[in-house]
């Protein structure tokens, strides 16, 4: 197949949502610690996470595209693009006054939730079968773990321990998705079946 | 000066001053996360040299010679500190602690 040779490789493709995420976890961070008053100061900075989550969603869709192992990846690229999407559109619009329920937030515990639940059914092997296989299984727990702190935010928006843990949930996610690997071995143990390890 | 009227002015002094402290923490910690962030990545740089492919280009194709995590890493920190933090920071001190979180 043509695209498959001048396509980047999966691992590089984790790298740049890693840093997209590292970035949403430094805004987020900084949102929690000097509060949304604060943050809403300058207008164009409250659109500023919402905005790059949607973003992210919508350049979730070229990787489920390009990267079609199987049907399974497929469908758990896309549900990622939607639930990003939606999650960043829900902040958009209560950010922008044209939503008001503080219960909107509801949607980043799906986003998380739904996130978590696709990384873990589409990864068909154990935990160590190969580096790769490790951290799909570490961050689809971890991310539906974390699907409680925006849950919490929903009923009490206020909470610092809420913002701060959601906040670090994607810094996180970035670091487990900056070790990523096609073929690396994990703890030591890398199945035959795994590949052939490079660099 | 008696030392109960000057422990009650101290008491007073220190309750009025909190919010204060916590503010400019606050604030030291927004300044902090850039180069902690940039200090990660040279960190990793050093831990893992090979993750650079900058430093041996020979036979690097496109992609590779594009992945260098590490310095993404670094940029995302130098970039949050240059432009970000200075305008958060700022705005902050300038509200004075309300809407503290």
């Amino acid at each position: 197949m043509i695209l498959a040779g001048i396509e980047p490789k999966a691992e590089m493709v984790h790298w740049w949502f890693a840093t997209g995420f590292l970035i949403l976890g430094l805004l987020l961070l900084s949102e929690a610690l000097v509060g949304p008053e604060v943050w809403g100061r300058r207008p164009w900075r409250r659109y500023l996470w919402p905005g790059f989550l949607f973003g992210m969603g919508v350049l979730m869709f070229p990787v489920m595209t390009f990267f079609t192992n199987s049907a399974i990846h497929m469908l758990a690229h896309g549900a990622w693009a939607q639930v990003m999407m939606f999650a960043g559109a829900a902040e958009l619009g209560v950010v922008r006054g044209k939503l008001h329920s503080q219960y909107w937030r509801l949607a980043s515990a799906l986003g998380l939730a739904v996130s978590g639940t696709a990384l873990l059914v589409h990864e068909q092997n154990h935990w160590l079968f190969a580096r790769a296989a490790f951290l799909h299984h570490a961050l689809g727990w971890t991310v539906i773990v974390c699907a409680l702190f925006p849950l919490v935010q929903a009923f009490r928006p206020r909470s610092l321990t809420a913002a701060l843990g959601f906040a670090t949930t994607f810094v996180i996610v970035a670091v487990l998705l900056f070790c990523d690997r096609d073929a690396a071995p994990i703890f030591g143990h890398f199945s035959f079946y795994a590949g052939v390890p490079h660099r | 000066m008696s030392a109960d009227i000057a422990h009650t002015l101290r008491r007073r002094t220190d309750s009025r001053d909190a919010p204060a402290r916590s503010l400019e923490l606050r604030a030291r910690i927004v300044l902090a996360l850039g180069p902690a962030t940039a200090i990660a990545g040279i960190a990793w740089a050093l831990f893992q040299p090979w993750r650079l492919t900058l430093l041996h280009p020979v036979g690097q194709g496109f992609w590779w010679l594009l992945a260098e995590p590490p310095l993404y890493v670094v940029l995302v920190g130098v970039l949050f500190r240059l432009v970000l933090a200075p305008g958060i920071v700022a705005d902050l001190r300038a509200s004075g602690g309300e809407g503290e979180p």
